[in-house]
């Protein structure tokens, strides 16, 4: 018999994370599927419908037929740094999973630490070197200029990203997932009060994704395909793995700390509305599976969001894309953590003390509004033809 | 069991410790840039191991968060930007390496007489001292008179580690923490400076009309030149 510590800190957390990892492999390879068939829909066309019912099993012919397929090395290559560069963003991609809460503790939650969130945000931080080594690794002109954008955009979005979860943070006063889950089921899902926060975490995580709108690595029009240009067979499906599985931790991410996770009700008046916690923790094993297929249907709702960015939004160009994340994003931040610390405080001493939460509430309906009407007013009527680069080169003429 | 139990702490510490010493070895040792650079990460994520290890996990996640997330992509960056592809082999040791070796040893001798057994075990014994602060709270006091009266008092309250180094940054040491944040600002202003090269690029050296004149100018001064 195998001893009590091993069975709960070696055996358990292992059989959870392989039950995860499954999971992930299934929805990443539902993904191609569904992407094509949606944007597909969005473009009025019909996507891959030849092969089993619907195309269904599209989702298996795409994977034999990339590892079916020639592994190319390009010569001239820097042998390690070409191999290691698609397995890099497949580790940090899947640990993550280990610390994501998919329903109810204790049978759904596969490690508690204490300060998850952050542990979260540092590992997905290292997804990028696998790209930048990649694109440097190919010896090809278009492959470094892929991954050095790369490098540029996850650097640069890192920061609001971080900051947009703020917010979260300063109103359920906790770095552990279970805990902000449960805070919203007591107050409200936290994307009311952080409305900017969550749009800020929205537009950040597809950038870190390297998503459209904002997937300047590999724009196909400039770059040939980016940082993957010399990759081939499974050598390019590992690339494709690491991108939708740290898609998924993203989305996990947005449902965890802004949609209420795994809950659907809340507590009104003292009372289990719902199917909050408590009440699918007294149903057990059954309550954790209603649970954690909650988790999933509103994972699966942000990951439709990212095919429909894809198939709505042109793409930006670079300088517009870090005037964007610079000058705007991180300064909206920051103004958002201090409207909420302002209003958190001046909540507590009240005899009201959900007043905070809903002014900013109507703080984010305000920002948001006022966002939507800059952008209809449309563009400037005089453009701006060049940039300081351009300005250079003009002048050393 | 126990005994198993117990030693997979040293285990883990050997393996990890071994794995940076000898990464950070590599960092200076290896002759292209871009593999010095990743032993660089190798180093940061053993460290970071090491920390969490100690029970402080805050700074093992931020040391991952901001060197290995943010500072070492920004060295890969330039050090691919410039792609120098690798050094030439003849020498290996600079001739400042005597100097080197000094500093090295002072430091070395400065830390074992810092960190000696005894010194630094003393406060460290408590595993909860890393995870712990001090926090106001109030009790009741029955007064002689029959009254009740709210007492403040101070006291040692085991936190999370995220919320105890929050407490000493920006309660404890407020003051220090504030002249640091100064300082900072202040390199990164002239950090920015130095960046910028030419003062008062604006708006205007982006104006089309602004660039003709200046190219015209140029072609003057260049023929007034030649002429």
């Amino acid at each position: 018999m195998i001893p009590e510590p091993l069975m709960r800190y070696l055996v358990w957390p292992t059989v959870k994370f392989l039950v995860a990892f499954v999971i992930v492999q299934v929805v990443v390879a539902a993904m191609t599927y569904i992407e094509r068939r949606v944007l597909a829909f969005m473009q009025a066309r019909l996507g891959p419908n030849r092969v089993g019912p619907w195309g269904l099993f599209q989702a298996i012919a795409d994977p034999v037929k990339l590892m079916l397929k020639e592994d190319i090395v390009p010569a001239n290559a820097e042998k390690v740094g070409y191999f290691l560069g698609p397995m890099l963003p497949l580790i940090p991609a899947f640990v993550v999973f280990c610390l994501i809460p998919f329903g109810p503790p204790p049978t759904f939650v596969v490690t508690h630490v204490n300060v998850g969130l952050l542990l979260i945000l540092a590992l997905t931080s290292t997804g990028v070197y696998g790209i930048i080594l990649g694109g440097w690794a190919s010896n090809n002109k278009f492959s470094l200029m892929g991954g050095l954008r790369s490098a540029a955009q996850m650097v640069s979005y890192e920061v609001p990203f971080g900051l947009s979860i703020v917010g979260v943070l300063m109103l359920t006063g906790s770095f552990d997932l279970v805990r902000i889950v449960r805070y919203q089921e007591s107050h409200a899902w936290n994307v009311l009060p952080q409305l900017v926060g969550c749009f800020i975490f929205l537009v950040a995580m597809t950038a870190e994704n390297n998503r459209a709108p904002f997937d300047l690595p590999e724009a196909e029009s400039e770059l040939v395909a980016g940082f993957h240009t010399e990759y081939s067979g499974m050598k390019f499906a590992f690339y494709f793995l690491a991108e939708y599985a740290a898609m998924l931790v993203n989305s996990c991410l947005m449902v965890s700390l802004f949609f209420g996770g795994w809950s659907l009700g809340g507590v009104i008046m003292g009372r289990q509305v719902g199917l909050t916690t408590v009440n699918l923790q007294h149903l057990g094993l059954l309550g954790g599976v209603i649970g954690a297929t909650i988790f999933l249907v509103k994972v699966m709702l942000f990951m439709v969001a990212y095919i429909w960015f894809r198939g709505t939004f042109p793409r930006f160009r670079f300088d517009q894309f870090m005037d964007l994340g610079l000058k705007w994003m991180i300064p909206l931040s920051l103004v958002n953590i201090v409207v909420t610390g302002i209003l958190i405080l001046a909540g507590a001493g009240t005899r009201y003390p959900a007043m905070g939460e809903v002014v900013l509430t109507l703080f984010g309906i305000v920002v948001i509004a006022a966002v939507i009407l800059f952008l209809m007013k449309g563009p400037k009527p005089k453009a701006r033809p060049a940039g300081v680069a351009h300005a250079r080169r003009v002048s050393e003429v | 069991m126990d005994a198993l139990t117990a030693s997979i702490p040293l285990l883990v510490f050997v393996v990890v410790g071994t794995i940076a010493v000898a990464s950070s070895i590599l960092v200076v040792a290896m002759r292209n840039p871009v593999n010095s650079a990743l032993f660089l990460l190798l180093t940061f994520l053993c460290v970071a191991v090491l920390f969490v290890m100690e029970g402080a996990e805050f700074v093992g996640a931020v040391q991952v968060l901001v060197y290995a997330g943010g500072i070492m992509v920004l060295f890969l960056f330039v050090v691919m930007l410039i792609n120098v592809r690798a050094l030439p082999d003849d020498r290996i040791l600079s001739p400042y390496w005597t100097g080197g070796a000094v500093v090295g040893a002072a430091v070395f001798v400065l830390l074992v007489a810092l960190v000696r057994p005894g010194v630094y075990h003393e406060q460290n014994d408590n595993p909860l001292a890393l995870r712990s602060t001090t926090v106001n709270a109030r009790h009741r006091v029955v007064q002689p008179d029959g009254t009740t009266v709210r007492k403040r008092y101070t006291r040692q309250q085991v936190v999370g580690n995220s919320e105890a180094i929050g407490m000493a940054l920006y309660r404890d040491y407020l003051v220090p923490f504030e002249v640091a944040s100064l300082f900072l600002l202040v390199a990164m202003v002239g950090a920015i400076l130095i960046g910028k090269r030419e003062l008062g690029i604006d708006d205007e050296d982006v104006d089309p009309q602004y660039i003709v004149d200046r190219v015209a100018e140029e072609k003057e001064m260049k023929e007034a030149m030649s002429a």
